[in-house]
């Protein structure tokens, strides 16, 4: 009788520890919630090492997934093959008269920037990374790439893939980083529309397509405008394409990005020189300089 | 009588499954589909992982595992920091204190019960975040995100079950 008391008494204490442990976790939680509110730096640190620790685990685990993907857009590019052909032929036309136009232009550039004297832009330098982590949460559009401050990443830097502007770098570690894609609710950006010159902000609300807040002037925007980056802010060199107004209803523009999310593989992070879109800290003077002449 | 040391090693290891297998489940969910339309929601695995393992295994899965699975899950997902942590938790101290009502019914009581919380939880998750942030932003690829969980549920019960079954039957 008195053992099975003592039993008794000690299923007590350690319900008593469970329930205790249970509630300074809750508490521990809610502190993790107004400290990461309060933007400590500490914070950051400690997610930036633990996502470096996470990411060669999900760089192994995102490659099999890539070689099914790759596998898949073959068999579906093997379908179409001869409508492709076509249309690559006609498109390639197209594009060796805008060939010859642009070399007149760039010759014409050339000896204009000479007779001005125009100080040079600063040649980028860029890193190439692989998308490793894409956790698709309903509460923010952002990646993990697989590059970081040891690659020569920093805060703020654009991310590109191909010649257009998918997002902007939010988070440093020391081998990964975070991308912050342009339809995330945190994302603010400055562009303008290319034709009309009209400056705006470009801002995510964790919907496909990103809204264009602030236009200056009164002008109309109309469905099918490009939509580029401004040199407001000096965030990011003026005129990277970033997509298409797609709808203007009840006065609410919305844009369609050029790039897809689930398109995205490789990114192209680049270092302008500039403060990025996220002056905290500024960025030291690019040491990657791999950017020559744009290909002939 | 004292087990040998391999004996104690093996239960040792087949004990840390639980674990392993959410941790798991949270990774799986973190690598890119490349699926249109599926890039901006994922089922929420690692919720049915600490869900099952509360109800049948809650030794294994206690809850410092749950919170620091939602901790990982926040710093992956991008969440701030301790949304989900605070969730997880809360869903694997639920589901632990009701076990008992869980064992020995069927299959669609433990269905129907994770649908309760995975909407407690989901909603929750929703309100901490606009809170966090000081926006309010979209609840439809919530409640696409939802759906899309509860069909995955009997699934990845399943596959837990057979795992449980496969290492955790006599330990």
């Amino acid at each position: 009788m008195k053992q099975s008391g003592a039993v008794g008494r000690l299923a007590t204490l350690r319900l008593l520890a469970q329930r205790s442990a249970f509630v300074s976790l809750i508490l521990a939680a809610v502190a993790l919630m107004i400290v990461g509110k309060a933007d400590i730096v500490l914070i950051e640190r400690a997610r930036t090492m633990v996502a470096d620790a996470l990411s060669p685990i999900l760089d192994a685990m995102s490659r099999p997934a890539a070689t099914v993907a790759e596998v898949m857009e073959n068999v579906r590019e093997l379908a179409s093959l001869r409508a492709e052909n076509a249309r690559l032929k006609a498109e390639n036309q197209r594009l060796q008269h805008w060939q010859t136009a642009a070399r007149r232009m760039e010759a014409e550039n050339v000896v204009l920037h000479e007779q001005l004297n125009v100080v040079p832009d600063p040649e980028p330098g860029f890193v190439t990374a692989r998308i490793v982590g894409d956790l698709g949460s309903a509460f923010g559009h952002s990646m993990m790439l697989n590059a970081g401050a040891r690659d020569g990443v920093r805060k703020g830097q654009a991310v590109l893939t191909g010649e257009a502007l998918v997002g902007y770098i939010a988070e440093v570690g020391e081998r990964s980083s975070r991308l912050l894609l342009l339809t995330d609710i945190n994302a603010k950006l400055p562009v303008m529309v290319e034709s009309s010159r009209m400056r705006a902000i470009l801002s995510g609300d964790n919907k496909e397509r990103p809204k264009l807040n602030y236009l200056t002037g009164n002008t109309s925007v109309a469905v099918g405008e490009r939509v580029v980056t401004s040199a407001s802010g000096a965030a990011f060199p003026p005129g990277l394409p970033i997509g298409m107004v797609a709808s203007t209803t009840d006065g609410i523009i919305r844009v369609e990005p050029f790039v897809h999310r689930h398109e995205l593989e490789f990114v192209t992070i680049v270092d302008y020189g500039l403060g990025g879109i996220m002056p905290f800290e500024k960025p030291p003077t690019p040491d990657r300089r791999h950017r020559g002449q744009p290909a002939e | 009588m004292k087990a040998s040391i391999w004996v104690r090693m093996d239960t040792w290891v087949r004990h840390l499954v639980p674990i392993s297998v959410t941790l798991f489940l949270l990774l799986l969910t973190a690598v890119p589909t490349y699926l249109p339309g599926f890039a901006s929601v994922s089922p929420l695995l690692p919720l049915m992982g600490v869900y099952y393992w509360a109800i049948y295994r809650p030794d294994l899965l206690p809850a410092w595992a749950a919170f620091l699975v939602g901790g990982l899950y926040d710093i992956i997902a991008g969440t701030p920091l301790g949304v989900n942590a605070l969730v997880l938790l809360l869903v694997q101290g639920i589901a632990a204190s009701q076990r008992r009502f869980f064992l020995g019914k069927s299959f669609a009581v433990a269905w129907w019960a994770f649908g309760l919380l995975a909407a407690g939880s989901s909603g929750l998750t929703w309100v901490l975040v606009v809170i966090l942030t000081g926006q309010v932003m979209d609840a439809s690829p919530v409640i696409f995100e939802y759906l899309l969980t509860m069909g995955l549920f009997p699934l990845l019960t399943w596959v837990l079950a057979r795992t449980q079954m496969a290492f955790l039957k006599d330990v």
